[in-house]
């Protein structure tokens, strides 16, 4: 499960903490770089109530890994792990987690930011939000 | 030639469908898809794939192929 599209909420942390434990090579990683991204209430100046995530089924769980396999390969990681929520959230819900295990920081730390900003153009997700007055879809992701 | 056509978020609602077989002759690309499927020209942010890979407006599709059209992603 190093790449998983889930349907319901779960916890990053104890997603992480799980798979270092049940995955990782006990004594490799010196280093865990962890980015969580979670939903907002607000966007744009309004307060978004909840939003549907969509995605493409086989090509956005392969661009994923063909992204997390690009960065242990091009950083020399020990493993790294990727997870992204479909479905209805809600705010406060989690929605992304992206992980890099390395044996030094530099490796993980710049792991972590390529596979985030690479999963925010390129992976085949799309967003419509719920505001107080219908419905609108996110056009287009904030540069990082 | 058959083409199986899907089509993701705001395009689906546009299109009201969220697949398409077309089937006709004198289809090339991809954008001769999309002509086919919404009688216009294609916008310029509009992404591509073809067989579940990113692919150009004009890349060549063959019999059976599935191409999807869809606005620019916004996951993360």
């Amino acid at each position: 499960m190093t790449v998983e599209i889930r349907e319901h909420p779960f916890d990053p942390w104890q997603t992480v903490s799980e798979y270092r434990s049940t995955r990782l090579a006990s004594g490799k990683s010196g280093a865990s770089a962890v980015f969580v991204g979670t939903m907002r209430d607000f966007n744009e100046g309004d307060e978004v109530q909840a939003m549907v995530l969509e995605h493409y089924p086989g090509m956005t769980e392969q661009q994923l890994e063909d992204m997390r396999s690009e960065a242990v390969s091009k950083h020399g990681l020990e493993d790294a792990l990727v997870v992204h929520r479909v479905g209805t959230i809600y705010p406060a819900d989690d929605i992304v987690l992206v992980a890099a295990f390395s044996a030094h920081r530099k490796e993980a730390l710049a792991a972590c930011r390529e596979m985030m900003e690479t999963l925010k153009s390129t992976a085949p997700f799309w967003k419509k939000e719920t505001l107080a007055e219908g419905e609108r879809w996110v056009e287009r992701n904030t540069p990082g | 030639m058959t083409i199986n056509v899907r089509f993701f978020a705001s395009l689906r609602e546009r299109i009201g469908h969220a697949t398409l077989t077309v089937e006709a002759d004198g289809i090339a690309s991809a954008r001769d898809v999309w002509k086919a499927v919404s009688g216009e020209s294609p916008d310029e942010e509009m992404l591509v794939a073809i067989n579940k890979e990113y692919a150009g407006l004009d890349r060549a599709v063959a019999d059976g192929d599935e191409v999807a059209f869809f606005p620019p992603v916004t996951g993360g």
